[in-house]
Formats: structure tokens, sequence, C-alpha cells
């Protein structure tokens, strides 16, 4: 064998073994979630809440806890996500201050998720007085989601062509028009795709919510925004490090982190059939 | 008829991309219903020339005009213009041909449906403005298919359709044939020389031979100059300057 062809071999197989490595990873994950907690899961452990001390019963008002607050974060994030991608793309003249006012919009996604809690405390616990609930933990979660939900917003109107903006504003059209009747409706499906893999991440967060609305354990279900509510990840994080009775509630514990991955899964399964759907509604 | 009155009449006209100036000094009236065209080779600013008529170099940030092109006596190189109403008046048809990814019928209301028309007129306005872009026989039975199912040159003759329904009183395009085979350019040659009665086109063009086909007057521009400007059949045959002759004949550009 050429010294060339040895090269190529251990080149191609290094990067075999990179692979191999982060596949196993994942796979022990599945493997070690799934087989503990598959057993659990059963009609009753959905639709149930937690009984005796949470040794037993289900795990129904963090499923409910987790919705509430994903909607809430979804109506924060979305609209003004768009909104300043909107602007940042077709408004802003391309200045520092734009490039400026990007960098830090890319530095916010990597801002760790604790300090967005800490912050939701600060701003909407107490200086908002919306106090520790499903509103001030969806807004907190809202914010950490913005960088992602512009970005994504931001790149899917790069993606429409010029000759649409151009084609539009020839005919006539203001800036709006042109943007909201042939810009819009082509960048939505890149818009939502982007949204909710934003929104599937906030689902499975625990710090951002931690203080400021999770509850240990309710008894019933939230009935307005400024209840408290629990939620899957927190409650993950109680069942396998906080309660008393850790061995024991195990099971329950390895059930709600399959619920929530499942969850996140389905998310972004259903981000990218939409995207397919709306793709292919654009072409007919 | 009013052939002979000035469309445009553009006096003393500068035009710069930041430092760089594009055009210099060009001066030059366009006649109404006649057929205009540009040529030069890559670069002498033309097609920027033609992209001025409509203000849709105001895209580009850094871009500046100095001087004055007055369109039926209106200044449109005013700051305070209203750039809308000037390009529901100047229509284009660009290069590439640009259908939106609508129903052909969706292509062509959508100019009018902006504007405001009332839905009740807008079916006789699309069929009007494709048969005046000679494309309602071959779409008429399919005007709810998506626009981008047509052809080059349909699409093209679509992108025709979609400026005349706002009734524009001049058609600029740039170098509309460039992207389409020599049957399609020759049904589109045929449009252009027909649309003359009803508006005035200005065409940008790299094809000489084209230019020579279907217009009454040419401008040659070279390097942001405005080197000749006359009837077309002049131009190519007696122009008056040396480097037209060397540009006609094909000894550069």
């Amino acid at each position: 064998m050429k010294s060339s062809d040895i090269k190529q071999f251990l080149g191609l197989n290094a990067l075999r073994l990179c692979m191999a490595v982060v596949l196993l990873i994942l796979f022990v994950i599945f493997y070690d979630i799934i087989s503990k907690g598959a057993g659990k899961i059963s009609w009753a452990f959905l639709s149930q809440p937690p009984r005796n001390g949470m040794t037993e019963g289900g795990i129904f008002p963090a499923i409910v806890g987790t919705f509430c607050v994903t909607v809430i974060t979804a109506v924060f994030a979305i609209p003004f996500g768009v909104g300043c991608a909107i602007y940042l793309n077709e408004y802003a003249k391309d200045s520092w201050i734009t490039r400026a006012i990007r960098m830090a919009i890319r530095n916010l996604s990597g801002v760790p998720s604790i300090v967005y809690g800490l912050f939701g405390v600060v701003l909407f616990v107490n200086m908002m007085q919306f106090g520790t609930c499903i509103l001030s933990a969806g807004l907190t979660l809202g914010l950490m989601t913005l960088p992602w939900t512009i970005t994504a917003s931001e790149e899917a109107l790069k993606s429409i062509p010029n000759a649409y903006r151009e084609g539009s504003l020839a005919l006539g059209a203001t800036k709006w028009q042109a943007i909201r009747t042939n810009v819009l409706p082509y960048a939505v499906p890149g818009m939502l795709t982007g949204s909710i893999l934003g929104l599937a991440r906030a689902a499975g967060e625990t710090a951002p919510i931690l203080f400021t609305g999770a509850a240990f354990s309710l008894p019933i279900l939230p009935s307005s925004v400024k209840d408290q509510f629990m939620a899957l990840p927190y409650h993950l994080y109680i069942m396998s490090t906080q309660h008393q009775a850790i061995v024991k509630v195990r099971p329950i514990a390895y059930g709600t982190a399959l619920v929530l991955i499942a969850l996140v899964f389905f998310m972004n399964f259903g981000a990218v059939v939409l995207r397919y759907h709306l793709r292919k509604q654009k072409k007919d | 008829m009013e052939q002979g009155r000035k469309m445009v009449e553009v006096m003393n006209f500068n035009f710069f991309y930041g430092h760089a100036q594009c055009l210099k000094n060009i001066s030059f009236d366009i006649a109404a219903h006649q057929v205009t065209s540009i040529i030069g080779p890559s670069g002498c600013g033309k097609s920027t020339f033609l992209r001025c008529l409509n203000r849709m170099n105001d895209l580009i940030p850094s871009a500046r005009m100095e001087g004055s092109i007055k369109i039926d006596g209106q200044d449109i190189s005013a700051p305070g213009l209203d750039v809308v109403s000037l390009r529901k008046k100047v229509g284009m048809v660009f290069q590439k041909p640009n259908p939106f990814p609508k129903s052909i019928f969706d292509n062509v209301a959508y100019g009018l449906r902006i504007n405001g028309t009332v839905d009740k007129h807008i079916g006789d306005k699309v069929e009007e403005s494709l048969k005046n872009a000679v494309l309602w026989d071959e779409v008429k039975s399919r005007l709810h298919e998506s626009a981008l199912s047509l052809s080059g040159g349909q699409q093209q003759r679509l992108c025709v359709a979609r400026a005349l329904a706002i009734a524009p009183e001049i058609v600029l395009m740039d170098e509309p044939a460039s992207a389409l085979d020599p049957v399609a350019t020759a049904k589109l040659e045929e449009l252009i020389i027909r649309l003359k009665q009803k508006y005035t086109i200005i065409i940008v063009t790299h094809n000489m031979q084209q230019a020579a086909r279907i217009s009454d007057m040419t401008a040659f521009f070279m390097q942001g100059d405005l080197v000749e400007f006359g009837l077309t059949n002049q131009i190519f045959t007696r122009p008056k300057k040396q480097i037209t002759e060397e540009y006609i004949t094909g000894r550069f550009g």
C-alpha cells in the first residue's frame, strides 16, 4: 500500500470512530432511559397526579404545567422574534450598530440558562410583581428562546430571493407591502421550524423555571397564568435528587425522563413535518 | 398621435455607488411610443441607468444621484418624490424571469391587488394583460396552476403581463431575453415591437442584433459615458464615433 493510501485509510477511519463514539453515547442514554422508563409508562401514569408524597401516581400536572408554560413562551418569543428578524433583515441598514446588535443576539443564545432564571426572578417576579407563576416562568423561557427565534427567522428571510422583493417593489408595492405579501409568506416555514426547535429546548429547561414559578408538588392543576405549576424537567430533577425516598421513586424519574424526551422529540419531529408540508404547499 | 413627445428627459445626470462614479454627465431624451435600446459592454452603466428610471437603485444604501431625470415633465430624482407612484408609472421586467411562486392568475393580479383594485375588475384586467403579453392562449386553460410550471419564455412574458397589468406608461426591460432560447427570444421581441403602440419601451441589451431588430433609437454607453445616441438605423450603419463602430462591429466587448 502506498503511504497516501494508508493516510486515506487512517483518516477515514478516524472520522468513522468519532461518529461511532457520538452514536454510542446517544444510544447508551436512550437505552438506559427507555429500558428503565418504558415499564412505567401507562395511561394512569400520564393522566394521574402524584400520590403518597410523590412515591406513587403519575405526572399529569407536570405535563400540563410544561404545556402551559411553553404556550406562554411561544406567545412571547415568536411574535417578538419574528418582528426583530424582519426589522434586522429587511429594514436595518448594515452599520456597525446592527452588526453589534446581531452579535449581541448570537451571544445571548450562549448565556447560561440559570442566568436567565435569576434575571427572570428580578424582572418578572419582583419588579413587575407577577410573583412565581406560569407567566413569569413562561416569559423567562421566552427571553431565553428569543435569540433562537430571531436567528432562525432571519435565516428564513435571508433565504428568500431578492427578486421577490424587487419584483414586488417594481409593481408599485411599498416596502411593507412587498415584505408582507411577497416575502413573509415564503419565510413562514423556516421561521416556524426554527421557533419550534427553540421552544422544544425551552420546554426541557429547568434552571429558568426553578425560581420563577415551578413548584415542588401541587395537588391541583393551575387555573390561571398567575398560579404556580409543576413541570416535567423540574419534576425529574426532584425525583432524581431531592426526594426523601430516592431509590423508591427512581422508576418515576425514569418515566418522567422518557416522557420529556418524547415530548421534545415530537416537537422537533413536528417541526420537520410542518416545514415539509408548508414547502410542498408553496410549490403546488 | 403623441409620437415624438418627450417621455424621458435626462439632463447632466451623474450616478455614484459610494465614491465610484458609474454614470457621467448623461444627457438625452427618450420619445414616447418608441423602443429605445441601451447597448454597451458589461459594466458600462446601462443597467444602472435603467434602474435609475424607476428608482430601483434606492435599495442600494451607498447609491447617490446628481442632475435630473424628468419623466413626463416630473423630476424623479427629487428627494421628496413618491417612489411608489413612480413605479406604477414605470414598470420593469428583470433579466432573469422572476415569477412569484403563486398561480399564473395571482402573479398578474399581484400589482392590481396591492394597488387596491376591487376584486370584480381583477379577472378582466388579468385577461387583458395576458392578451397584451401574447400569453393568454397558452395559459387560459390553466390560470390557477403555479407560474413556476411555465417555460422560461412564458415566465418572462408573464412578467411582462404582470408589469402591464398596472397600466404603466413606460416599461423598462433589463436584458429580458438573456436567459431565453432563440424561439422564446423571437416571441418576446415580437411582443416588444407590438407593445410600443401603447407603451414607451426602454430595453437594455447585450445583444446588438436584438437592438437592431427591435428598437427605433439606440444609446451606446461605455464606462459610464453616453458615447452616442441616435436612430438605431444610423447607429448601426453610419456611427459617428470610431468607438461606436468598433463596438458594433465586434472589435471589443
